[in-house]
């Protein structure tokens, strides 16, 4: 790509992802939440893999991390539901203090689970944009 | 109960624990995957001990009530198809062991085999409408990507084919639970079951379950909806194929069908006849298409898949009589065809890893050298068309005294006729392929593949000559259950 392109991503990429970040921690009291915070998140880094472009060994890398993120966001999500059943003999029991409503804090694991499924989310979503992309590495896989 | 969310959990955590700790030791992901379908199967033998016959285990999740949170809810009907899934996915997960060294990505093969499985078990103990929805997408989005798995151009081809008819299915089933909440503003089914049979029957119910059972006919394949089957359960691997005939089409199809139909909608044949009468016709014509074509086919795995829709045939007849036998009947028939239809599978895939070679005409001469193969086929083919002591006799019984009961003579004539056909193309297969005086060297398959044939053989002599505790313990709860109509959600509400 161009270098307005490049510059333009480099300024604003880190950006969307900070904003990502921001609808993912408020998702207990606004619009948005994990899902949501996961896709702009994931958005951040297809931004800079269009702008910068990418070889075959950074593919691969990236993969491998994407797809140890994703495992460990949906084993995190789990292990939330796990504990529950384990603290308050409940599978998915909200076992934190709930606190005060409209608080950052608060809401006991809701906040907890919708980290974890941004990071699900993120790291599937670049996933399937790299698989998608398909160049060598993924053709003869 | 505590250990009811680990039906569904268990396999979630397996699913996400292989791809990670594969990267370790490569042999993680035979040894989680087996040893999760080994603590399911004896957590669902084990959870018949919990509770008695009538009794429900409501398990309430994160703590909240029923009509405002999720719950899962464990009859006996549940039960009888939790211990169907957990049989066919043991079986099918020793056999993997060996079977995959044919293909690459072993780690993709287990996370997708232990999603199929955590799908399919939500579904049989999710007491949520829509959370019945999310699962039946979790099992169905894992199958169609395991039918791909070969990334062949036929498989390819399949599973697209696959994944375009089941997402047409998925997509009415959604529609007619939008439909739904609009109408009772309520997604639990039990409180569904309990808002329906106040507000009495307009239109819009009679539209509603018509989507159903379009819907769900496509997910089990009844005849005229049937035509994504023949390809995408022969193109999947043979473990594979196992699950998706044995029990995924009854799972998804069948079970969600009765559960809805009886239990939430309170449809009987005697307030709805023609409900009922569109099942028997669309079983009976499965049953007879479906066994017609078989006997014309030249491919291992395709002739198994025909019969499944035949077999699917049989179930739908029986629940369509709706009398108490007839229904007993074609609940056992969902276990006996999962323990049966698997073990065919899996001697086809034994076929298909010693000789590479699924076409019958190439076929020759293996009964000598793979013994207990061909053993596990021709015990599989006699259950299968109905031979007395084995336990594929005695729902086709049931059903066939259920029509007599229920003054359907002509019925019961066509149906003993018709299941003689069984016999007639599953017979094609011996003769081509074990029975023939040519001398083939091939090895026995690997002892873990005869351990998971044999497993399913054993069962298949227990259960038939066990039959009695059976009915006693499974399958006549199981049939009370679907007889008390609305009660369920009168059972699990406590109104």
């Amino acid at each position: 790509m161009s270098l307005i392109v490049r510059k333009i991503a480099s300024i604003i990429g880190g950006f969307i992802f900070l904003y990502g970040i921001y609808i993912v921690l408020h998702g207990h009291l606004t619009p948005g939440g994990g899902f949501a915070g996961g896709v702009i998140i994931a958005g951040s880094f297809v931004l800079f893999v269009l702008a910068y472009g990418t070889d075959e060994s950074g593919e691969k890398k990236r993969f491998f991390i994407a797809s140890i993120f994703e495992s460990i966001g949906a084993l995190f999500f789990i292990g939330i539901a796990f504990f529950g059943l384990f603290l308050g003999s409940l599978f998915f029991l909200n076992f934190l203090p709930q606190g005060l409503p409209l608080k950052l804090l608060s809401a006991g694991t809701i906040p907890l689970s919708n980290i974890a499924i941004s990071i699900k989310v993120g790291a599937g979503l670049f996933s399937i944009f790299l698989a998608l992309a398909a160049t060598k590495y993924f053709l003869e896989e | 109960m505590n250990l009811l969310p680990l039906f569904f959990a268990l396999p979630l955590a397996g699913a996400f624990l292989i791809p990670i700790l594969s990267k370790i030791w490569r042999g993680f992901s035979d040894l989680i995957a087996n040893s999760i379908t080994t603590i399911l199967l004896f957590l669902s033998f084990y959870s018949l001990n919990l509770f008695e016959e009538g009794e429900v285990i409501i398990y309430k999740m994160g703590g909240w009530p029923p009509p405002l949170g999720i719950t899962m809810v464990y009859d006996h009907l549940s039960a009888l198809i939790v211990i169907s899934i957990a049989i066919v996915v043991f079986a099918a997960s020793i056999f993997s062991i060996r079977y995959l060294e044919h293909f690459t990505g072993r780690v993709k093969f287990y996370t997708l085999f232990m999603l199929i499985t955590a799908g399919m078990m939500g579904v049989a103990i999710t007491g949520d409408i829509f959370n019945l929805f999310v699962f039946v997408e979790i099992a169905s989005i894992s199958s169609y990507a395991l039918v791909a798995f070969g990334i062949e151009k036929e498989e390819l081809e399949a599973a697209f084919k696959y994944m375009v008819m089941g997402e047409i299915a998925s997509l009415f089933l959604l529609f007619a639970i939008a439909l739904l909440y609009g109408r009772a503003s309520t997604l639990n089914m039990a409180d569904l079951a309990n808002t329906l049979s106040v507000a009495g029957r307009d239109q819009l119910f009679w539209f509603v379950a018509a989507i159903l059972l379009f819907s769900f006919a496509i997910k089990s394949a009844l005849f005229p909806f049937h035509s994504w089957l023949p390809d995408a359960h022969p193109s999947a691997p043979a473990p594979v194929s196992a699950i998706l005939s044995g029990i995924f089409v009854k799972v998804l199809g069948v079970y969600a069908l009765i559960r809805l139909s009886f239990n939430v909608f309170g449809l009987t044949p005697q307030n709805s006849p023609i409900f009922f009468h569109i099942l028997i016709f669309l079983g009976l014509v499965s049953v007879f298409f479906g066994g017609i074509i078989a006997s014309r086919q030249r491919d291992y795995k395709r002739l198994l898949a025909y019969s499944t829709i035949a077999q699917i045939g049989f179930i739908m007849v029986g629940i369509g009589i709706g009398n108490f036998w007839a229904i007993a009947g074609g609940l056992f028939h969902i276990l006996a065809h999962a323990i049966t239809k698997s073990l065919l599978f899996l001697t086809s895939g034994a076929v298909v890893y010693a000789t590479g070679k699924r076409d019958l005409e190439e076929l020759a001469g293996l009964g000598k050298t793979m013994g207990i193969t061909a053993w596990s086929y021709r015990l599989a083919t006699l259950s299968l068309s109905g031979l007395p002591p084995l336990v594929g006799f005695f729902p086709k019984l049931f059903i066939i005294i259920g029509a007599c009961q229920a003054k359907l003579y002509w019925l019961a004539i066509l149906l003993a006729i018709l299941s003689v056909f069984t016999l007639a193309y599953l017979l094609k297969i011996i003769r081509k392929v074990y029975f023939t005086t040519k001398e083939v060297s091939t090895p026995e398959t690997p002892f873990s593949m005869r351990l998971s044939m044999l497993f399913l053989v054993i069962l298949m002599i227990l259960f038939g000559f066990g039959f009695q505790g059976l009915l006693n313990s499974l399958i006549i709860p199981a049939t009370k259950v679907l007889l008390n109509g609305t009660g369920y959600g009168r059972a699990i509400l406590g109104g």
